[in-house]
């Protein structure tokens, strides 16, 4: 057990050594001189050759590189170009705004999608199955902006009963700031619960096929232990996957969304940080990101193998 | 045919690409003309679909507005298909480090959510259609080179492969002569999912500022530059935002239509 954990913590640190390379690459390399990208066109040379020099840009790209990402595991984010000060605490609060808006959003969708996949599962094949994974597909691919605007035309604008905007007022409650969140987190929940609702549903039917729910079924067990303890367990192994690539995304992907709705998240962030050329807001943010993904899909192996022996022996 | 949905689906995306094509000879009114009688005017007889706060008529815009999009997406689906193809074959075929490599670095991107990569890239090298194709197509390749990556692994080791090989065909004619016309289908369909994430993309790009620039008439920049007034004027954005659900609803169908019709 404590090899496999080992040895998953070991690639995910792979995979965001190299994601960091990529991002840093992203913010230095790409603009190719970064104090022109960040004082326009218009400036005077000198002043863009001063810009570079104070922010450390003019060295060659390993050595920004190492100092960069040294400083990065110690906390130190570097220093924004736009307000002149650490980023590391603005990062700090987005990423509290985003895990309370990813919070609600997964609560929200993790329940609805897999009881709509094991419901339409139980039922494959019938017209009411077909009609739920339609449903959920096209829902997944109606863009959060659209799904936004109706969803505020609805509840905010003719039924009055949310407010239009995730800006809650000062020191407002918890139960407050949930109201507030309910609106953006909605188009998130509509574009994965079909995501959810598949996996789920084809987990449910494989299990449902198999060997082991045939024997406990002719042995004579109650229909619900049957579900509980042969079905579901076995079908909602996939499911726990997928749901950790979800968290990566809620907490860093609702740029539209949390643009739309005026809240402060990492993807407002990062919104705000490529609009003003922020780069080393913008990839601190990111490569945060990145760290969340990783940690949620650790989380999700752990999880997987606990319920799941097969896994962590390597044997399947 | 059996799949009414593959009808359906390109009954839409026809429908949309006449408008992109003839779109200035379809509107009934200007697009970009002014009716000073009538401000933020509700649908009437004079205006279907109601006028915008610059007085143009929202039917006029709906129209045209399918050109830009209809451009930029799929120019950036066929970038990324048709890298992506190569570099799927490419690793699929010549296994070992080099996949591993490749592989390795293509979870690494997978690990952060698409818009923020093209946030970050087009906040480096600027947007423009040009870049935002660029950026799209980018990111688009290793996403379809994972797919044809895999249908290149289940092709290699087959009979065929072997018989190419004996016969002294060299590893590029293998790959583009022999594999790649079996791997078609799988990387067709492909495309056109990646055709409805396309619009996706730059439709919400374009909604934040990333995309298409103005004065198009876009979708994406028409609902952002309306949806302040949302709360007294809703046909101002809701007609654009039908249109871009539509756009992408038919892609989709197709996508569905086509992956059946090949029995994938």
């Amino acid at each position: 057990m404590l090899k496999f954990l080992m040895k998953r913590a070991l690639l995910s640190l792979i995979t965001l050594a190299i994601l960091s390379i990529f991002v840093f690459l992203g913010g230095q390399l790409l603009p190719g001189d970064v104090g022109r990208a960040v004082l326009g066109p218009l400036a005077d040379a000198r002043s863009v050759a001063a810009f570079n020099h104070q922010m450390g840009v003019d060295r060659a790209l390993p050595i920004q590189y190492w100092d960069w990402i040294s400083h990065f595991v110690t906390g130190d984010m570097g220093r924004s170009f736009s307000f002149r000060a650490p980023v590391a605490p603005f990062v700090a609060d987005a990423l509290i705004n985003s895990l309370k808006l990813a919070a609600l959003a997964f609560v929200l969708v993790v329940p609805l999608g897999i009881a709509g996949g094991v419901w339409a599962a139980l039922r494959a094949g019938r017209w009411s199955d077909r009609s739920l994974v339609l449903l959920g597909q096209s829902l997944g691919i109606v863009p959060e902006f659209i799904s936004s605007i109706v969803l505020i035309l609805i509840f905010g604008v003719w039924l009055r009963w949310l407010p239009m905007s995730a800006d809650w007022p000062e020191g407002a409650g918890a139960l407050t700031q949930i109201r507030y969140l309910i609106l953006p987190a909605l188009p998130p929940v509509l574009i994965f619960f079909g995501y959810i609702a598949r996996v789920a549903r084809v987990g449910t039917i494989e299990a449902l096929n198999a060997d082991y729910t045939r024997t406990a079924i002719l042995k004579g067990l109650p229909w619900s232990t049957v579900l509980r303890r042969h079905v579901l367990r076995n079908a909602l192994l996939p499911t726990i996957t997928v749901t950790a690539s979800l968290i990566g995304y809620l907490v860093g992907g609702l740029v539209v969304v949390e643009t739309l709705f005026h809240y402060r998240g990492m993807g407002g962030l990062i919104y705000s940080a490529a609009k003003a050329k922020d780069f080393p807001m913008l990839e601190a943010a990111v490569l945060t990101v990145g760290a969340v993904y990783a940690l949620a899909s650790l989380l999700a192996d752990l999880l997987s193998s606990t319920l799941n022996p097969r896994i962590r022996s390597g044997r399947t | 045919m059996r799949s009414p949905a593959l009808w359906v689906g390109l009954a839409i995306l026809l429908f949309w690409i006449a408008c992109a094509l003839l779109g200035s000879r379809m509107t009934p009114l200007d697009p970009y003309a002014d009716d000073l009688l009538a401000t933020l005017a509700p649908p009437s007889m004079a205006h279907w679909f109601g006028t915008d706060q610059l007085w143009r008529d929202v039917l006029s815009r709906v129209i045209i507005g399918a050109r830009d999009i209809l451009i930029v997406a799929p120019l950036a689906t066929a970038l990324g298909s048709v890298l992506g193809t190569v570099l799927g074959l490419l690793i699929g075929y010549a296994r070992g480090a080099a996949d591993d490599i490749v592989s390795r670095v293509i979870e690494a991107l997978q690990a952060l959510p698409l818009v923020i990569v093209a946030l970050m890239a087009l906040a480096a090298v600027g947007t423009s259609n040009a870049t935002v194709v660029l950026v799209i197509g980018f990111v688009f390749t290793p996403l379809i080179a994972r797919t044809v990556r895999a249908a290149t692994l289940n092709e290699v080791d087959l009979d065929y492969v072997a018989a190419a090989r004996l016969r002294g065909d060299g590893a590029l004619a293998i790959m583009f002569i022999e594999i790649l016309p079996n791997v078609l289908p799988v990387a067709l369909v492909e495309m056109t999912v990646r055709l409805g994430y396309a619009i996706f993309f730059v439709a919400s790009l374009s909604f934040i500022g990333f995309g298409i620039q103005p004065p198009s008439a876009d979708w994406g920049i028409a609902i952002a530059e309306n949806y302040s007034l949302i709360g007294s004027y809703w046909w101002t954005v809701l007609f654009d935002a039908a249109a871009t659900a539509s756009l992408i609803i038919g892609v989709n169908l197709v996508a569905d239509g086509l992956q059946g019709l090949f029995e994938l």
